[in-house]
């Protein structure tokens, strides 16, 4: 019976095997245009694409294929098509380059549009001044892998996200270094989704752009010199892990927004030189551990719109304010972060310093009123003032402390 | 008057408090360099001590030096020699002294420990502070006769600048916050030498410090070569116009 069973089996991959057919594709070839071979395919054909340029306008794909690139043929959009937009569930796009896709308002043009598909796999391509990279919408269960997407647009009118999600579930989105978009990365209703060790730099707006999406992880990801950073919104139960956050720089950047996030956690991320670490707003039931910020503006804004959340086992180190908040509420849980401004000592040798550190400094709390304060920085009355106002506190939130600062900076590597 | 300062050069040396300033400035650069192994965190710490110590220590031995050397400088102009030479060289003389101590005592360990680039700033701000604060304190000697009212209106002009001024400036910031302030705050602080230094040293080092809107604001101002080229010759400008005083005073005082 079993050896029926496998024999039956066997017959049966090889008739599929044997009936996947491979297309070659290219200017020296019987077939030259991409939609022709698209035409003749049989689902389950694989088109080789041999290198050369293809324009050919825009290309819908309903048929289940595999196509592949050798050495990167380009596909060209003339500055006014869509390339790719495919409506077909088991696609494989792998090993193209796009380049100049049209740009329309209207439209969302995209040099790959996914809708409504499922087990697509997009791999290894390259993408340059695409208006939107990669979008899908009404989509699952797509993996986007080791793509590299690059733009060079000067206003964020003129330029669409890198890879844009809308009403998706359960992608994977790995590796892939994105460049130069309006928000590098863009979910919108994605759930169940995992964004792992992607380079998300020089964007013009966020570089990860995450509204209603709730249940996501993003893991080991580097966002560098975004026009505003991260921002993750009316979300909950978002995991965000061992993430960097560099460089996040100018009036209104965030390192890492938070917006009416629930029961999340961000733990083990690194936020260095942004002009705001993470700035929290009505957000509840985080948990913010084990992260490193240094050298940031403020490494922490937490407004006092903000509850439950617990802050513990952080290092601040030489960020120029550690807190600002702007109330005088506190329902947060801040604890056994080392703080490198901590005076305090610990005579039983535990640890802990023994007596509490308030991370607001007064300073802080006058140049968010008056942002002309700043000129007077480090100079010998703020200095005073300071001391004075942590002596007997008048102008911050009294009890806004760490009651149990750590003596020593943990050591995350 | 290489001859003059090469007399009240030795003078200095021989009262000693040179050596000491230098070995001061010297452990307090190497003990911040123990305590903490990071450059920038060491230039910073060292920065306060640019802008609080390096002015006093330049005004208090300062007029001290000048009412000590009242009598051979009065010796010296029974001489043949032009008053103006006289106090020129005392002014280079001392400021020189001062400027060699903070050089070797701040440079040192930083050549020791091999960082060359984060200092080049502070080095230069504390130059220009020790030649400020050398001018003024010489200014406030020619004042008055009296030795202790000379160090008081010298202690006072560092108290102003560094305490005083700065309390109105933030009173400014505070009474008139409604309004567009950059402009004006940038005019306010070209009257104090000591902000001066803290924003070129700030503009360097705490960057981050500098955000929002005004922060580039600033930074923009300062961080060009027509800011760089405003805070240098401004800073040139505190050097010269009390010690230009004190010899327009000098040459009419009767000793």
């Amino acid at each position: 019976m079993r050896i029926r069973l496998i024999l039956i089996t066997g017959i049966l991959i090889s008739f599929f095997a044997g009936n996947a057919a491979t297309l070659v594709i290219g200017g020296n070839q019987k077939i030259k245009r991409i939609k022709d071979a698209i035409s003749l395919a049989q689902p389950g054909d694989t088109l080789l694409i041999h290198p050369g340029v293809y324009r050919e306008g825009n290309i819908i794909l309903e048929k289940t294929l595999v196509i592949k690139g050798l050495d990167y043929p380009v596909l060209d959009g003339e500055n006014q098509f869509e390339i790719f937009t495919i409506h077909a569930n088991h696609v494989v796009i792998e090993g193209l380059k796009f380049i100049n896709t049209g740009i329309a308002n209207i439209n969302d043009l995209a040099a790959i549009k996914l809708l409504e598909s499922k087990y697509v796999r997009i791999l290894r391509n390259q993408f340059e001044n695409t208006f939107f990279g990669i979008y899908l919408a009404n989509s699952a269960h797509v993996w986007i892998e080791e793509n590299e997407l690059k733009s060079e647009a000067e206003a964020e009118y003129q330029i669409g996200n890198g890879i844009h999600l809308w009403k998706c579930n359960n992608i994977t989105i790995n590796n892939n270094i994105i460049k130069g978009h309006r928000d590098g990365i863009y979910f919108e209703f994605v759930t169940n989704s995992l964004i792992t060790n992607n380079h998300s730099e020089g964007n013009m707006r966020y570089g990860l752009h995450f509204m209603f999406s709730n249940n996501d992880e993003y893991r080991n990801n580097t966002f560098k010199d975004n026009g505003a950073g991260v921002a993750v919104m009316y979300t909950k139960a978002v995991v965000m892990v061992n993430n960097n956050f560099i460089h996040n720089w100018g009036a209104s950047a965030y390192g890492l927004l938070l917006k009416d996030i629930r029961d999340s956690q961000v733990t083990g991320n690194t936020f260095a030189e942004n002009s705001v670490g993470i700035f929290m707003e009505g957000s509840s039931r985080n948990n913010i551990q084990q992260n490193k910020f240094y050298q940031n503006g403020y490494a922490l804004k937490l407004q006092a719109s903000c509850d439950d959340n617990e802050i513990t086992q952080n290092n601040f180190q030489q960020n120029t304010f550690d807190l600002v908040t702007n109330g005088s509420l506190v329902l947060n849980k801040i604890e056994a972060n080392y703080w490198d401004r901590y005076e305090g000592y610990d005579l039983d040798k535990d640890k802990t310093g023994d007596v509490p550190y308030r991370p607001i400094s007064m300073y802080g709390t006058i140049v968010e009123r008056m942002p002309e304060a700043i000129l007077l920085w480090r100079s010998f009355l703020v200095l005073l003032l300071d001391k004075a106002e942590k002596a007997i506190p008048v102008l911050t939130p009294e009890n806004l402390m760490d009651p149990a600062p750590v003596m020593r900076p943990y050591d995350f590597n | 008057m290489t001859r003059i300062i090469k007399y009240v050069f030795y003078d200095i040396l021989r009262t000693r408090f040179i050596i000491f300033y230098t070995a001061f400035l010297l452990i307090c650069t190497f003990a911040f360099f123990q305590l903490d192994g990071d450059f920038g965190k060491v230039v910073l710490s060292l920065m306060n001590v640019v802008l609080m110590a390096v002015p006093l220590v330049s005004v208090v031995f300062t007029t001290i030096h000048f009412f000590n050397s009242y009598e051979f400088i009065e010796l010296m102009l029974a001489q043949p020699v032009n008053r103006k030479v006289v106090f020129l060289s005392e002014y280079l003389a001392v400021a020189s002294s001062l400027c060699l101590a903070f050089v070797a005592g701040v440079g040192f360990p930083f050549i020791l420990y091999g960082a060359w680039q984060p200092i080049s700033t502070l080095m230069m701000t504390g130059i220009f502070l020790t030649l400020v604060f050398v001018s003024l304190a010489f200014f406030a000697s020619v004042l008055t006769r009296d030795k202790a009212k000379a160090i008081g209106i010298a202690l006072l002009f560092w108290f102003y600048f560094s305490l005083i001024y700065d309390g109105l400036l933030l009173w400014v910031i505070y009474s008139f916050s409604d309004y567009p302030l950059e402009k004006l705050t940038l005019t306010l602080i070209a009257f104090n030498p000591i902000d001066l230094a803290r924003i070129i040293m700030l503009l360097q080092l705490d960057i981050s410090a500098l955000m929002g809107y005004t922060g580039a604001f600033y930074k923009n101002f300062f961080g060009s070569n027509l800011g760089i080229l405003f805070s240098g010759s401004l800073l040139t400008l505190w050097v010269l116009w009390p010690i230009l005083f004190a010899i327009r005073i000098f040459n009419k005082k009767d000793l």
